[in-house]
């Protein structure tokens, strides 16, 4: 039997790959509003974020997923909220609740009696890590961005032009809300096999790569979320082949690929 | 009497706590154009905001055909934004602007039909040649071009335009203003227009909007551009000279 047959035999790097597919093809999805939004940082933040929920979901003994998703999703508006009062930056906001979940969290660690390895998995990805429950948050999280995929017009119309949405009568802040809410969704749920550190790659660079291969928006979100679910599968197979951690493994391909994708067409 | 296109009454305006409108009145009739102009910082393009119900008002009445403007349906008025506004990374072509203004939306699919439609609606501001170019790659008049196709495509009836010929080169907005009022005689259309050129204004307008925060003006250009008016606004009339000294 071929290695690749029978790397595919194995229950749990079933599970990698049905949750690296499928997160590939969400972030490359949320992905393209992140990167046209110039809101990498916001990616960034909200991975760090989910650190503060896992690290509370680990102090009350209770899946830390289920913790750091409500968690990550009252960052994601707290964030919205206060840049959209307008005083300050979204910048700024961003680097003060990123910065408030990251302290709670190591708050959340120490108080901990026995001080375990097991942030240490969220923090870097494990292939290992990901349990049928992760699988059922992934695939909840596809549904619900099934379920809004008709705001995908309404999202890339203010993400070219806030004011001309708006004046279009397009409820552009309301939108910004679940746009948040469904990214601080998916972060959380790439956060087992990427790691909190590396989760933000995920949502930029397959939309970068798309951005240099393709002129229309369209384009550019259709090839993204085949380019997620497609580095995902590779990286997958050679963190198991070469016994590598798999999120960064992921992002060494995609990154790959981007410098291909720069290099050969990018101007 | 026929409602009027526009009309705004006492409109006050107030960011954080700076007053950028003061009491500006003004009525438009159907077949009106207004041209808006003022000192930097006169809180021109505030009001056109107002108009498209971006910013809310602190006091006064805005009415566009009768009805608040965060009211008035997507159709009744078109919008062309200040050229320098584009977010020139954003991958699109020329057409794909045009679309948002059909259904409110970035357009997805493109269908045979509505490709027509962009490409008609191009063609009548003789930029049909700009279809397929990306958007990252026009010059500035060529992007006014678009932005207008984009306002005509659903036929308004109120045609807002914030300093179109900012980053236009000069015959780039003669072509405009020859535009403009060809839809406007075709459509019987209102033009409301913030802009920097007082010769234009003198020229194209029906009705100057003299302003600096607090209206100082209001009527045809000959009137509303008088030295005094002007010296209101500007504290000195220099560039008007030119102007009455038999421009172009």
């Amino acid at each position: 039997m071929p290695v690749s047959a029978s790397v595919l035999a194995l229950p749990f790097m079933q599970r990698a790959l049905a949750a690296g597919i499928l997160i590939g093809l969400l972030s490359g999805y949320y992905g393209v509003f992140v990167v046209q939004r110039q809101l990498s940082f916001l990616g960034i933040g909200l991975a760090h974020s989910a650190f503060g929920g896992v690290a509370l979901g680990l102090l009350i003994g209770v899946n830390p997923l289920w913790v750091a998703l409500p968690f990550t999703v009252v960052v994601a508006l707290a964030i919205s909220w206060v840049t959209q009062r307008g005083s300050v930056s979204g910048d700024t906001a961003i680097g003060i609740f990123f910065s408030i979940a990251i302290a709670l969290g190591v708050l959340f660690l120490a108080m901990r009696e026995n001080y375990t390895a097991d942030a240490f998995a969220y923090l870097f990805g494990s292939i290992l890590a990901v349990k049928p429950v992760d699988l059922w948050v992934i695939g909840g999280v596809t549904v619900m961005t099934l379920a809004t995929l008709p705001m995908w017009g309404r999202w890339a119309y203010a993400t070219f032009d806030r004011d001309l949405a708006r004046a279009d009568g397009v409820p552009v802040r309301r939108d910004d809300y679940v746009l948040a809410a469904l990214l601080a969704v998916a972060v959380v749920a790439a956060v087992k096999l990427v790691g909190i550190v590396l989760v933000a790659a995920f949502l930029v660079i397959p939309p970068a790569t798309a951005r240099l291969v393709t002129a229309t928006f369209r384009a550019m979100s259709v090839v993204a979320v085949l380019l997620g679910a497609t580095t995902a599968i590779a990286g997958l197979i050679a963190s198991y082949l070469f016994d590598v951690p798999s999120g960064a493994t992921i992002i060494l391909v995609q990154a790959l690929v981007f410098f291909v994708a720069f290099l050969t067409r990018g101007r | 009497m026929a409602t009027p296109a526009l009309s705004v009454t006492d409109l006050v305006v107030t960011l954080g706590d700076h007053t950028v409108l003061d009491g500006i009145t003004f009525e438009a009739s159907v077949g009106d154009f207004v041209a808006v102009i003022g000192p930097n910082g006169a809180g021109k393009t505030t009001l056109i905001r107002v108009l498209l119900g971006l910013t809310a008002s602190d006091g006064g009445v805005v009415r566009i055909f009768g009805r608040r403007p965060s009211r008035a349906d997507a159709g009744v008025v078109g919008y062309v934004p200040q050229v320098k506004t584009l977010d020139r990374s954003f991958p699109a072509p020329a057409s794909d602007l045009v679309l948002t203004a059909l259904h409110q939306r970035w357009p997805g699919r493109v269908s045979r039909e509505e490709r027509r439609q962009a490409v008609e609606a191009l063609d009548a501001v003789g930029a049909a040649h700009l279809a397929d170019q990306s958007l990252g790659t026009l010059s500035g008049g060529e992007l006014q071009r678009v932005y207008l196709a984009r306002s005509f495509i659903r036929s308004p009836r109120l045609i807002l335009l914030d300093e179109p010929a900012t980053g236009v080169d000069i015959s780039g907005a003669a072509d405009l203003y020859e535009l403009l009022e060809t839809y406007q005689a075709d459509h019987d259309a209102t033009i409301v227009m913030v802009t920097h050129d007082w010769t234009a204004a003198y020229h194209h307008a029906t009705h100057v909007l003299l302003m600096d925060g607090a209206p100082i003006g209001y009527g045809p250009p000959e009137e509303a551009l008088s030295e005094d008016c002007l010296r209101r606004a500007f504290g000195h009339i220099g560039h008007a000279h030119a102007m009455f000294g038999g421009a172009p």
